[in-house]
């Protein structure tokens, strides 16, 4: 910064507030637009030749590749594996990339070097309407009443917006009674877990001997039958277990005398907070760890909550075996499965 | 005319299309006011282009995803190229996506840069309120554009968390299952909202099908049409510009719609376009194949919902869980995942939505305002926006603590606990952060308009004492610093006229008064002329080196430098 410049600035800048006759203005003025600095391209006619050939050859890049994604498309099909399906998949989208950022750097190279630079200012109005053109409108609209005689005539104003309030009925009518489906909300209480419904594995359906069930294995099980249902998805929503053998001198507490079977409880799969699966066991603190949030529940302890948004603890199914020793449920659960809902307890 | 014959072809082609069309639409009229229309140059203006044009990657990218995709929960068995899940039983949602992925030549890149642009979509439009927020941009008379705007984020989200559940696969099965325990969770009417969702029980076979109406028909739909509305009425408003020489509340200073406009416009929709494609050619996203098809026993690990829907996992997971579920009169009210699920998320929004009414009555200022606020200039402002924010991040965090908890081998237990006393104690010491560190910005922009730029240059007088020179700022540069008006706490009536009458309105008005004290209690003024002239005739010799002085050359300015300016100011 030269000592001229400083000077020469401050000169003004005190010769506009000093010499001025009169009191300081409260507030500064708007010095309006500041002078335009022309660019490159507008004083140097070769600069702006080769603006101009730089622009055209950013459209011939996006040229190139849009050439480049018909020959990947014919080149490069996915094929049949992964590799082969990421090679197409790359190819084509970098020469899709050209193809499209070529166009647009091209563009927007052109409006910066070549188009005007120059500010233009456009005058604001308020936003509201002039007086006469309200006073207009107003006039219009009463005219249109008093004509229809709304005012007037009461009797029709009532008719008018009965009828207009009720026709949406037509429609939401028969769709409020179609869109939940037969609306029968207490499908929640129950699950197919039924006295003596084998427990099997999930997803194969082989059923489970108490024998083949090793200290600290967990198993993921769904009720025999399940596939013959007609709904299996939603039954298995509800439905599924998370089985474990515990030690019988780790075993706390359970939810109801007898429920578990020589160590063996069963709890359902279905996180107590949003319903989520709760897959996560962990062997040596016997909790069950839900993904979605981290409820953790004890199942050594009744599956009682030890940490996380979960409330409640996960019902336990009662489990026994039967006559050939495989597993079976006693019931099922005695308290609906899976989040809490307003009427959950009635 | 005797040039026609000089004039091309072209150009005689497109005179003869224009005079065709303008005699049958008057069209002339619209072009010729269009064309000039002056749209204001800030790259934080872009942040709104980007969503409209990532929105128009997800209409055009979305269409080619129509032509393959099934919406249908029937059963299949997948024979394909993908090895791994040959044979394995899904619903035919999932096999199509499979088939979009492994058989469909560029189906695969479609499908990733239709996410990355959702996800990109979302992103600007986050950061376009932020915007329009931080400079106030919402204010009178924009409130309804405002209020167009966050309708388009509520519908943004609804886009994406319904296209992100159309692959069906084990994610957004689970994603689903989620929506709908919070579904069940509102009193009364949850059980019905969950049927009425699903069709019966969850999952049941009509809900894909009833999200891909709601994906690609209702929601786009009536983000077009609101799009629509929200460009028609920057039009009318005129947009927005930042204070500076020559801008001011009646005018509007920038580039012509055509040319200008247009090319830069139109070229950044290419560029936005073109990056997309690199993110779909280059980064894997939703690899469903690894995933596999819902189904309602497995679920994995570390599993993340995309970025917009952290905040609510977030907060689902910071709940504590322990004695929030309440039991009155035998019917059940689980706090523990309204309060996050329902109740948090519909005050925030609700606030958001009416932020600029609020802000409209507690300054109680009807003049429209058309030049865009510098964020340090109104530091409550800014200071709740960054409290927002900062309870907006802290949230996001939570919904990957699980992700944290195995990256950085910490405990999740802790990092839960960590994260719950955050979210209470962060936004309050951001928003006290925020305000100082605005009002020192202000003070600094003074000191700046007050004793101009340092400029390294020492000079020692006769005395002996170094000085720093001062280059005083420019009338332009000034301008953008002392632009802004100086704000004042409403004035309180008292509570009894003249006649001893109690006012009617007093209490609202004592509200009104303690809030707005709350906003403008604290304030740094712009510089007045006065103020100018008497810092100047203060450190005269700052700035004119008279002839006593004798200059010893640039000596860098922190090593010598006596900034005699700060000091008088302070003094
Ligand atoms: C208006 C136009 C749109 C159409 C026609 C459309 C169409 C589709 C279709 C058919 C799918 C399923 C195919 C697949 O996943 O491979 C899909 C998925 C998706 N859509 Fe859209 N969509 C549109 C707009 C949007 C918008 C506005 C958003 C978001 C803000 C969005 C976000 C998504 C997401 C996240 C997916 C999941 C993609 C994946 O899993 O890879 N879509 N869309
Ligand atoms: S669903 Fe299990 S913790 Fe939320």
């Amino acid at each position: 910064m030269s000592t001229e410049h400083s000077q020469s600035t401050e000169l003004t800048a005190a010769a506009t507030h000093r010499d001025v006759a009169g009191p300081l203005p409260e507030r500064f003025e708007n010095p309006g637009l500041e002078p335009h600095r022309p660019r490159l391209t507008d004083e140097d006619p070769g600069a702006a030749r080769r603006a101009t050939r730089q622009v055209a050859a950013l459209f011939g890049v996006s040229v190139l590749g849009t050439i480049g994604v018909i020959v990947a498309h014919v080149a490069f099909p996915p094929g049949d594996s992964v590799a082969s399906m990421r090679t197409s998949n790359l190819l084509l989208g970098a020469a899709l990339f050209l193809s499209l950022i070529g166009i647009g750097t091209a563009a927007v190279h052109w409006a910066k070097t070549l188009m005007s630079d120059h500010e233009v200012v456009e005058a604001r109005h308020p936003q509201k309407s002039s007086p006469e053109v309200r006073e207009g409108a107003i006039a219009v609209l009463r005219e249109g009443a008093e004509d229809s005689g709304i005012a007037r005539r009461g009797v029709l104003k009532g008719a008018m917006i009965s009828a207009l309030a009720l026709f949406p009925l037509g429609l939401a009518v028969p769709l409020i009674g179609e869109v939940g489906g037969d609306w029968n909300v207490g499908a929640f209480r129950h699950t197919m877990w039924k006295r003596g419904t084998r427990l099997t594995r999930d997803p194969s359906g082989t059923p489970i001997k108490a024998e083949d069930v090793t200290v600290g294995s967990a198993f993921h099980v769904i009720p025999d039958g399940l596939r013959e249902q007609e709904h299996w998805i939603e039954e298995k929503a509800k439905a599924v277990v998370l089985m474990v053998r515990l030690d019988p001198a780790d075993l706390k507490s359970e939810q109801g005398e007898g429920w578990s079977y020589d160590g063996i409880v069963a709890f359902s799969k279905i996180c107590t907070h949003v319903g989520c699966p709760v897959a996560l066991y962990e062997q040596q603190t016997h909790h069950l760890l839900c993904p979605c949030h981290q409820s953790t529940f004890d199942i050594a302890d009744g599956a009682r909550v030890v940490f996380g948004p979960a409330s409640r603890p996960l019902p336990q199914l009662p489990i026994t075996v039967d006559d050939e020793g495989y597993l079976v449920a006693q019931s099922d659960f005695h308290e609906p499965i899976g989040p809490s809902y307003w009427e959950r307890l009635k | 005319m005797s040039q026609n014959t000089t004039q091309s072809r072209g150009a005689t082609a497109a005179a003869a299309t224009a005079d065709y069309l303008d005699q049958r639409t008057g069209i002339g009229i619209a072009v010729k006011n269009f064309a000039r229309k002056v749209f204001p140059d800030h790259w934080s203006f872009l942040l709104g282009e980007i969503a409209l044009y990532s929105f128009l990657v997800l209409v055009l990218t979305g269409i080619f995803l129509t032509f393959f995709f099934v919406p249908s929960m029937g059963m299949t068995v997948y024979e394909g190229p993908f090895a791994p899940m040959d044979g394995v039983e899904m619903s035919e949602a999932f096999a199509s996506v499979l088939n979009i992925s492994f058989e469909v030549t560029g189906g695969l890149l479609i499908r990733q840069i239709h996410h990355w642009a959702a996800l990109l979509f979302i992103a600007a439009i986050v950061t376009h309120m932020m915007r329009v927020f931080f400079t106030g941009a919402f204010r009178k008379p924009r409130e309804v554009n405002w209020l167009v705007g966050f309708v388009l984020m509520l519908l943004g989200l609804a886009a994406g968390f319904s296209g992100y559940s159309l692959p069906d696969d084990v994610l957004s099965g689970n994603g689903l299952r989620i929506a709908d325990g919070v579904a069940r969770s509102i009193p009364i009417v949850g059980s019905y909202a969950s049927f009425l969702l699903f069709g019966g029980e969850f999952p049941g076979e009509v809900i894909i099908p009833r999200l891909y109406a709601v994906h690609i028909l209702l929601v786009p739909g009536l983000i077009l049409a609101l799009v629509g509305l929200h460009l028609l009425l920057v039009v009318l408003h005129k947009h927005t510009h930042y204070a500076g020489p020559g801008r001011t509340e009646r005018n509007v200073v920038g580039y012509p719609l055509f040319p200008v406009y247009v090319a830069k416009a139109g070229g950044f929709f290419f560029i936005v376009f073109g990056v997309l494609a690199l993110m779909g050619a280059t980064m894997t996203i939703n690899p469903v194949w690894n995933y596999g098809p819902y189904d309602p026993s497995p679920v994995s690990a570390g599993a993340q919902p995309d970025w917009y829907m952290l905040f609510l996992e977030g907060g689902l997971r910071l709940m504590p869980g322990q004695g929030t579920e309440w039991v009155i009169a035998g019917f059940t009210i689980p706090m523990n995942i309204l309060v996050p699920g329902v109740i948090i998320p519909g005050l925030l929004f609700t606030v958001l939505g009416a932020y600029p009414f609020v802000e409209a009555w507690v300054t109680g200022d009807r003049r429209e305002h058309h030049i865009a606020e510098r964020p340090r200039n109104n530091p409550v402002r800014t200071g709740v926006g960054v409290a927002t924010l900062t309870a907006f991040f802290v949230l996001v965090v939570a919904g990957s603590n699980d992700i944290l908890a195995t990256h950085f081998g910490l405990s999740i237990n802790d990092i839960t606990w960590v994260l719950r006393v955050a979210l209470i104690v962060a936004p309050p010491v951001a928003f006290w952060a925020t305000k100082r560190i605005c009002l020192g910005l202000q003070r600094k922009d003074r000191e700046l308009v007050l004793h101009g730029h340092e400029t390294g240059r020492i000079v020692r007088f006769a005395s002996g004492e170094y000085i720093e020179v001062h280059r005083p700022l420019d009338e332009y540069e000034r301008w953008v610093r002392v632009a802004h008006e100086p704000k004042r706490p409403v004035a309180l009536l008292p509570a009894y006229d003249e006649r001893g009458v109690r006012r009617k309105g007093y209490r609202r008005d004592a509200l009104r008064a303690r809030v707005s004290r709350i906003f403008f209690e604290d304030r740094v003024d712009p510089v007045t002329p006065a103020e100018l002239v008497a810092a100047q005739a203060h450190g005269e010799h700052d700035a004119l080196p008279s002839a006593s002085a004798e200059p010893v050359g640039a000596l860098p300015a922190a090593e010598a430098a006596v900034d005699r300016g700060a000091d008088a100011h302070q003094a």
